[in-house]
């Protein structure tokens, strides 16, 4: 991996040249990236710009059709063995939670890690609890998904992949369905984890969870990175022309 | 100010009163027509002096069943053949919904499955049965295919279950313990036989009842949101967890509704039996009104017998569906 600017002894993700198609359309144009280790890197771009599509290839949820991938040192292909490595190694947070609402709260985090890690049920029941005193919400354990505000079932969702014990946590618009009020809530959950050293990738727009907690910042447009730097330069001095219109628009 | 003050409504203008005589409009215009049509019936049955009551149940039935699981022989009565019937509707019946389920299952997933042969495959099979009449295709089944399976003494096995043209038997818990069927010469020896007629309306049933069962299992599978499958996936359950424990608990919500209207349908269609041979309730029915003429009393109670029967299952099916309900607020 010569092209990656970072020693691949560290690197938690490396990214090398990944390309994906959508029938005809050209959604990632050979994307390069290295995160490493407990690195947090935002991802910012206009919608449709491929910063979603990218996230979604890092743990298989869509497949890249040239290029390389590397999670931890295993590599993204064909084999199956693989695939299922790097994705219990890689948690994933959606946008709209995707709680599974036929199971309480607990039982939403000690599913994976009782049928997939082969975990017991009281072990993954104390880790399960741990993790939801962690998201600051201990209380609301045996309560639907339905039953729970949006910020709630953020949270939870959090919780329920952090219980896999990921290397790696990804992050694909975490707060854009929430009310501005529940925002907050789960952004003081992600920036406690990021400071645990947790290697994050988030897709937000969040400005000053970028700005207090990104290690550095990528700007997408057309499938591409077209700037990527920390965010106190990137936000202030943008080269980019692209950057620069997409920085002001947001900041109005 | 004379607004508000509270009135009396007279009567032709309460919305209330209305609700209240339309209901008792249609409950006296129903019972009417029974009456009517009950005092019809009984004197036109006079007029023709025919008897009505069920006094002919206790007299001897004097025609033989093939099959059944009750003792019964020629000298049985009326009623006894009555229950045989009854007893092979429901085997037919309560066997038929427990495999159709496990087929449509299969049939279901089948068609949902990105490998192209198979659910080509699951496809076409839904297609054929679904544009086939039912009573087509039992009689296709039972003429063309269980009556040219091989010999008894050639009898295909299928693990434990051996098949030919003189029925199928199956493995079966005899005395305690769990006989495997032989065949010794011209019968088959051991384990549970199914005659010829009751495993072509068994199996045409349910080839038959899966395909629907399949498409409703396919259209519940395909109402859950395609985030549940992204977050199964993400957290590591391969696609056989997925589907058990993420998918198939929340689209049971929506399977079960049809599931059970394809479950009274199963019931139903039992009926067709006569067109393999097989005596079920109602063809054992046809013999009695022929033997006794007293076809009033038989359709009636055949009626009452699949409207409880159906009844029965749609409780059981309402109470599963409000137990797997979502919980929310």
């Amino acid at each position: 991996m010569s092209q990656s600017n970072t020693n691949p002894e560290s690197a938690m993700i490396q990214c090398v040249d990944v390309h994906k198609w959508y029938g005809q359309f050209h959604a990632l144009r050979g994307v390069t990236l290295s995160v490493a280790r407990g690195e947090v890197v935002v991802v910012m771009g206009p919608s449709g710009s491929g910063k979603s599509s990218f996230i979604r290839t890092i743990n298989r949820l869509e497949e890249h059709q040239r290029g390389t991938i590397i999670v931890d040192g295993i590599e993204l292909t064909h084999d199956v063995r693989n695939i299922e490595r790097i994705r219990s190694e890689v948690g994933m947070v959606f946008q709209s939670f995707n709680l599974f609402p036929h199971l309480t709260v607990l039982e939403n985090i000690t599913l994976a890690p009782m049928r997939v890690r082969k975990m017991n049920r009281e072990r993954a029941g104390k880790i399960a609890r741990e993790l939801l005193e962690r998201v600051r919400i201990p209380e609301q354990a045996d309560k639907y998904p339905g039953q729970l505000s949006g910020g709630q079932q953020q949270r939870v969702a959090i919780a329920r992949a952090l219980a896999m014990e990921p290397k790696v946590m990804l992050f694909d618009e975490p707060t854009s369905a929430l009310d501005p009020e529940m925002i907050k809530e789960v952004l003081e959950v992600m920036v406690d984890l990021a400071k645990s050293g947790m290697t994050m990738i988030c897709v937000t727009h969040e400005m000053n969870f970028a700005r207090n907690v990104a290690h550095r910042v990528c700007f997408f447009d057309q499938g591409n990175i077209v700037e990527m730097g920390p965010p106190a330069k990137l936000f202030s001095t943008p080269e980019h022309e692209r950057t620069q219109l997409f920085l002001s628009q947001i900041l109005h | 100010m004379s607004d508000t003050k509270k009135t009396r409504i007279p009567i032709w203008r309460d919305e209330r009163a209305y609700a209240v005589l339309a209901q008792v409009a249609f409950v006296v215009v129903v019972i009417a027509a029974g009456v009517f049509l009950f005092g019809n019936l009984l004197s036109a049955l006079r007029r023709q002096n025919i008897p009505i009551g069920f006094d002919f149940l206790p007299t001897r039935a004097g025609f033989d069943i093939s099959d059944s699981f009750l003792e019964y022989t020629a000298s049985s009565n009326y009623l006894q053949a009555f229950q045989v019937g009854l007893v092979n509707t429901l085997v037919v019946a309560s066997v038929g919904i427990v495999l159709a389920s496990v087929f449509g299952l299969i049939t279901g997933l089948a068609g949902l499955t990105h490998n192209f042969i198979i659910s080509r495959l699951a496809r076409v099979y839904t297609e054929i049965m679904r544009n086939v009449p039912l009573l087509v295709f039992l009689v296709f089944w039972y003429r063309g295919i269980v009556f040219n399976l091989p010999k008894i003494s050639e009898a295909l096995s299928i693990g434990p279950i051996l098949v030919s043209n003189r029925g199928v038997a199956i493995p079966w818990l005899l005395e305690g313990a769990l006989s495997l069927p032989v065949v010794r010469g011209r019968i088959f020896d051991g384990g549970f036989v199914l005659s010829p007629e009751l495993f072509a309306i068994l199996s045409g049933l349910v080839i038959y009842t899966a395909a629907f069962i399949g498409e409703v299992i396919r259209a519940g599978v395909q109402a859950i949101p395609r985030g549940q499958f992204e977050a199964a996936r993400a957290l590591g359950f391969t696609g056989m967890q997925s589907i058990r424990l993420i998918v198939l608990p929340q689209a049971l919500r929506v399977i079960i509704p049809p599931l059970t209207s394809q479950y009274l349908n199963l019931t139903k269609n039992s009926s067709l039996a006569a067109a393999v041979g097989y005596p079920d309730l109602w063809s054992i029915s046809t013999v009695i009104i022929n033997q006794t003429g007293r076809a009033v009393e038989m359709i009636a109670v055949v009626m009452g017998i699949y409207l409880t029967t159906s009844l029965l299952t749609s409780l059981f099916m309402n109470w599963y569906n409000n137990k797997v309900r979502l919980i929310e607020r």
